[in-house]
């Protein structure tokens, strides 16, 4: 019965030894789909190259679905599972911020240590921007922590949210990004880049 | 030396699957959800409490910090996951012989550009992680994973302003 560390199938350190491997797996599969090339993830803005799309979504999707999948048979406890809390404003106001900095740096922090894995340099300067981001958050946190910390909503999902069961909000889900899907593949034959 | 031709990148859908199955590795094992930005918030902690511990003590971003995670900010989940991203990212380079130092860029604009652009980038994919409680791997796809409505918000928010950004930075790309 999952998770395996709430059940102490695991110990912490296991947890934390285990944490490595599932970093592999992260790092391995963003790289393969080519997740270390800036030029690759700004494609998704521009429609030349959606993989972004694609890989966000399928994994999106097969998340939600193994998840439900092992709560049905048992085999973990959703209930034990962390929820992301829902700060209404902060999420909103991060997010357009990270949305700036996307399309500025061409890399989000996941993508960016991928990429300054192989040897990316604009990926390492990215880096160095993300440090200095967050000690800006952390030194000037007086000024903003009203707008951090207003419109908390707990940690809703979005099925409780709407009122709606699981499997269909997983299912909504599906069929938008079946939808997106087919925008994608559109989209790269309308603006297509010769090989970059 | 023979030149090894670059292996081409995975069928996106099969890498989504696959990443799919790493969040939910993390999930049924670990209880919670990949992240990228929280190992570079435990970094920043630990530097500023070492080379400033009086600092650090004052600040609530840096006690509150301590408080809820121990002693060691880098002795985290996060941390040691982000190490093994690196790992698996230098991993899979060497497989599909892509390791090679370059400033990767549009070729019409100079590198020196890309890489203002991309430090200018770094700095607020940082601050805004901060706001957001994560990034696209943490917030937007762990916490859609889990069907929280923050990472909902989180990720229609980031894609969002980036494709609504797009055309002012069109130069950069296209």
């Amino acid at each position: 019965m999952g998770p395996l560390v709430v059940y102490e199938v695991i110990t912490e350190n296991t947890n934390l030894f285990l944490a490595f491997f599932i970093g592999i797996g992260f790092g391995f599969v963003l790289e393969q789909a080519g997740f270390s090339s800036s030029r690759k993830l700004a494609g998704m803005f521009y429609g030349y190259d959606t993989v972004v799309l694609k890989v966000f979504f399928t994994g999106a999707i097969t998340a939600m679905l193994g998840l439900l999948f092992f709560s049905l048979f048992g085999w973990v406890d959703l209930s034990l599972i962390y929820v992301n809390e829902t700060f209404v404003h902060s999420a909103i106001l991060g997010g357009v911020v990270m949305g700036a900095g996307f399309i500025m740096g061409g890399f989000c922090p996941g993508t960016s240590f991928c990429g300054a894995a192989i040897g990316k340099i604009d990926a390492w300067v990215f880096i160095i921007g993300l440090f200095i981001g967050v000690f800006i958050f952390g030194e000037g946190y007086s000024l903003w922590e009203d707008v951090y910390k207003a419109g908390f909503l707990g940690s809703p999902r979005i099925s409780e949210y709407f009122g709606i069961s699981e499997g269909l909000t997983v299912l909504l889900v599906i069929i938008a990004a079946a939808f997106m899907f087919w925008g994608g593949e559109w989209a790269e034959k309308k603006f297509p880049r010769e090989d970059y | 030396m023979e030149k090894k031709t670059v292996k081409p990148y995975m069928n996106p859908y099969l890498a989504g699957v696959l990443l799919g199955l790493v969040v939910l590795a993390a999930n049924v094992i670990s209880g919670r959800g990949l992240g990228a930005s929280g190992a570079v918030k435990s970094a920043i902690v630990a530097s500023v409490e070492t080379i400033a511990p009086a600092h650090a003590e004052a600040k609530t971003f840096y006690n509150s910090y301590g408080e809820a995670h121990g002693s060691n900010p880098l002795n985290s989940w996060l941390v040691y996951q982000m190490l093994g991203v690196v790992v698996g990212g230098f991993l899979s380079g060497i497989i599909s012989h892509r390791l090679t130092w370059k400033v990767e860029h549009n070729p019409k604009i100079t590198s020196r550009r890309r890489l203002i652009f991309a430090l200018a980038g770094g700095i607020l994919f940082g601050l805004g992680s901060q706001f957001g409680r994560g990034c696209t791997s943490g917030s937007a796809l762990s916490g859609m994973a889990v069907l929280s409505l923050g990472g909902f918000i989180s990720m229609a928010a980031i894609f969002g302003t980036a494709f609504m950004l797009a055309y002012f930075f069109r130069k950069l790309w296209i």
